[in-house]
């Protein structure tokens, strides 16, 4: 990443700074918590060797600290949570369309740098989904499955169907209710991580529930906007349609990551009740899997402060703060057979998706893979 | 001999092999593992992409629809376009996403890289185009698939 380091320095020497402090991408790795082996930590030396380097000009030019390493940025306990209209110099897929789409910001999908610049100058290119016209949704979704769908597979089936265009998803409040709580909100990030991945979506209106489908309904949508219906049957081709790209297809899992986008604190107290009930079910007090749960520091902070985060330990289950997605980067990783409920992650790496459901019953010895 | 013409996003004239994916390309899944690795070409790492996964990009012209995925993916053009291993031109088929054109002017700006880009070029001509057609890219926009 030549060119990332060489703006970097650019900056530096013009003694450029942004007008206020903000938050990146998390950090590759955590030793403590995501053992490598020696060759593992061999590699990833020469990958991100220049990691501290990298964190020391990101500090010249404004990082708000050294816990500012996240996904989830938008958070209540990070705290850079934009009110509806702001407009925002954002780059993250996954924070992007949070932000457009659950809290109501402006904010176009900006390129890694890109977001920078706007941050230093405090302006933005008046485009997309910073104006009016362009927050407008051009295609209208229809949920007719029978149960509430899994985020992850439904905003992959998005996403890969309207790429960069907004959807206006009908009947998902059948589910969700039509109050923005924290249960919904952390259902709607995964859900829009994972139209922002498996597509270009960078805003998506939820009828009756997010702010400007509440406000303006179906005045969002155009004249012209396209279909798409998804029912149980359309939900199950597009989750087979995944390729498994371990060596070995039926090989033991030997890792699972829980957290791309990082967690929230009710998903990481829920993770933790739902593995303990199931451990408890099977039997064992430990997770079959090693298993790696993230988090953002201020996140993962609070629940260590928590009774659960011994019962977490217990388990076996291990929680950090790097990005599961740097962290697969690396090639000699590429030979383990790791489990994710994040299509960000199954994306962007040979690790496998399975459901929620699945990967508790995969934990506690249920079943296998 | 068919010919397109779309709109200029990084002029020049080239004459080549075409490359074609029917869906949006995701640039970081495609160009990750050869820009992390110091490879000396492109070869196309997206699993998803049944169209790429596998074959060489550099040199070629990717025809595609637009990009998609994760907002590293200007900042990932502009690297493999400074390590001289990008496709040769990106023939999009529709506007070009925000992503791509960062990358794309960031490319020919700082890293005088002379990748050729040329959008709008209609659903027709992704239809029409084959992976292996030889192209000729003019300076004004226009595609001739000889």
């Amino acid at each position: 990443m030549k060119p990332l380091f060489a703006t970097m320095e650019e900056l530096i020497r013009a003694n450029v700074h942004t007008i206020g402090k903000f938050t990146v991408d998390p950090r590759p790795l955590d030793y403590k918590n995501v053992k490598c082996s020696p060759i593992e930590k061999l590699v990833f030396a020469v990958m991100y060797g220049k990691q501290e380097e990298y964190e020391q000009q990101l500090m010249q030019v404004g990082l708000r600290d050294r816990k500012a390493f996240t996904c989830t940025a938008y958070l209540p306990e990070v705290g850079n949570v934009p009110k509806k209209g702001d407009v925002l110099s954002w780059a993250e897929s996954s924070a992007v369309v949070y932000a457009n789409s659950v809290l109501g910001a402006r904010c176009n999908r900006n390129s890694g740098m890109i977001d920078l610049f706007g941050s230093i100058v405090g302006w933005v290119p008046y485009f997309g989904l910073v104006t009016d016209e362009g927050r407008k949704a051009t295609w209208k979704v229809y949920v007719k499955t029978t149960k509430k769908p899994e985020a992850q597979i439904l905003g992959s089936a998005i996403g890969m169907k309207v790429t960069e265009d907004v959807p206006y998803v009908f009947g998902l409040d059948r589910f969700l209710g039509e109050e923005l709580n924290e249960e919904t909100c952390a259902y709607l990030k995964d859900f829009g991580a994972a139209t922002a991945s498996n597509g270009a979506v960078g805003l998506y209106h939820i009828d009756r529930l997010t702010p400007e489908a509440k406000e303006l309904g179906e005045r969002l949508i155009t004249e012209d906007a396209k279909e798409y219906i998804i029912d149980d049957k359309e939900l199950e081709r597009v989750y087979k349609s995944y390729p498994v790209m371990w060596k070995n297809k039926d090989a033991k899992p030997a890792l699972c990551f829980i957290g791309c986008p990082h967690l929230t604190y009710d998903q990481l107290m829920d993770w933790t009740h739902t593995l303990s009930a199931a451990l408890k079910e099977a039997g064992r007090k430990k997770v079959k899997v090693r298993r790696v749960m993230t988090a953002a520091p201020e996140v993962a902070e609070k629940f260590r402060a928590a009774p659960e985060y011994g019962q977490l330990t217990a388990m076996g289950v291990k929680l950090s703060s790097i990005c599961p997605l740097m962290y697969t980067n690396n090639p000699v990783t590429k030979g383990k057979a790791i489990l994710t409920n994040s299509n960000k992650l199954r994306t962007y790496s040979v690790a496998r998706y399975c459901k929620d459901e699945k990967i508790v019953n995969i934990l506690s010895g249920k079943e296998g893979v | 001999m068919k010919i397109f013409r779309g709109r200029v996003l990084a002029g020049g004239k080239w004459k080549g092999e075409a490359i074609v994916s029917h869906q949006g390309v995701n640039t970081l899944a495609t160009f990750q593992k050869s820009a992390l690795k110091n490879a000396k070409e492109v070869i196309a790492s997206d699993q998803n992409n049944a169209d790429l996964f596998g074959k060489c990009l550099t040199g070629k012209a990717l025809c595609l629809p637009v990009t998609i995925g994760s907002t590293t993916g200007g900042l990932v053009i502009q690297t493999v376009c400074s390590m001289k291993i990008a496709p040769a031109c990106f023939l999009f088929s529709e506007h070009v996403d925000s992503l791509a054109a960062s990358g794309i002017v960031l490319a020919r700006v700082w890293e005088g890289s002379d990748v050729i880009a040329v959008d709008q070029l209609g659903e027709e001509f992704l239809n029409t185009v084959k992976t292996g057609d030889t192209l000729e890219v003019l300076e004004d926009g226009t595609i001739n698939i000889l």
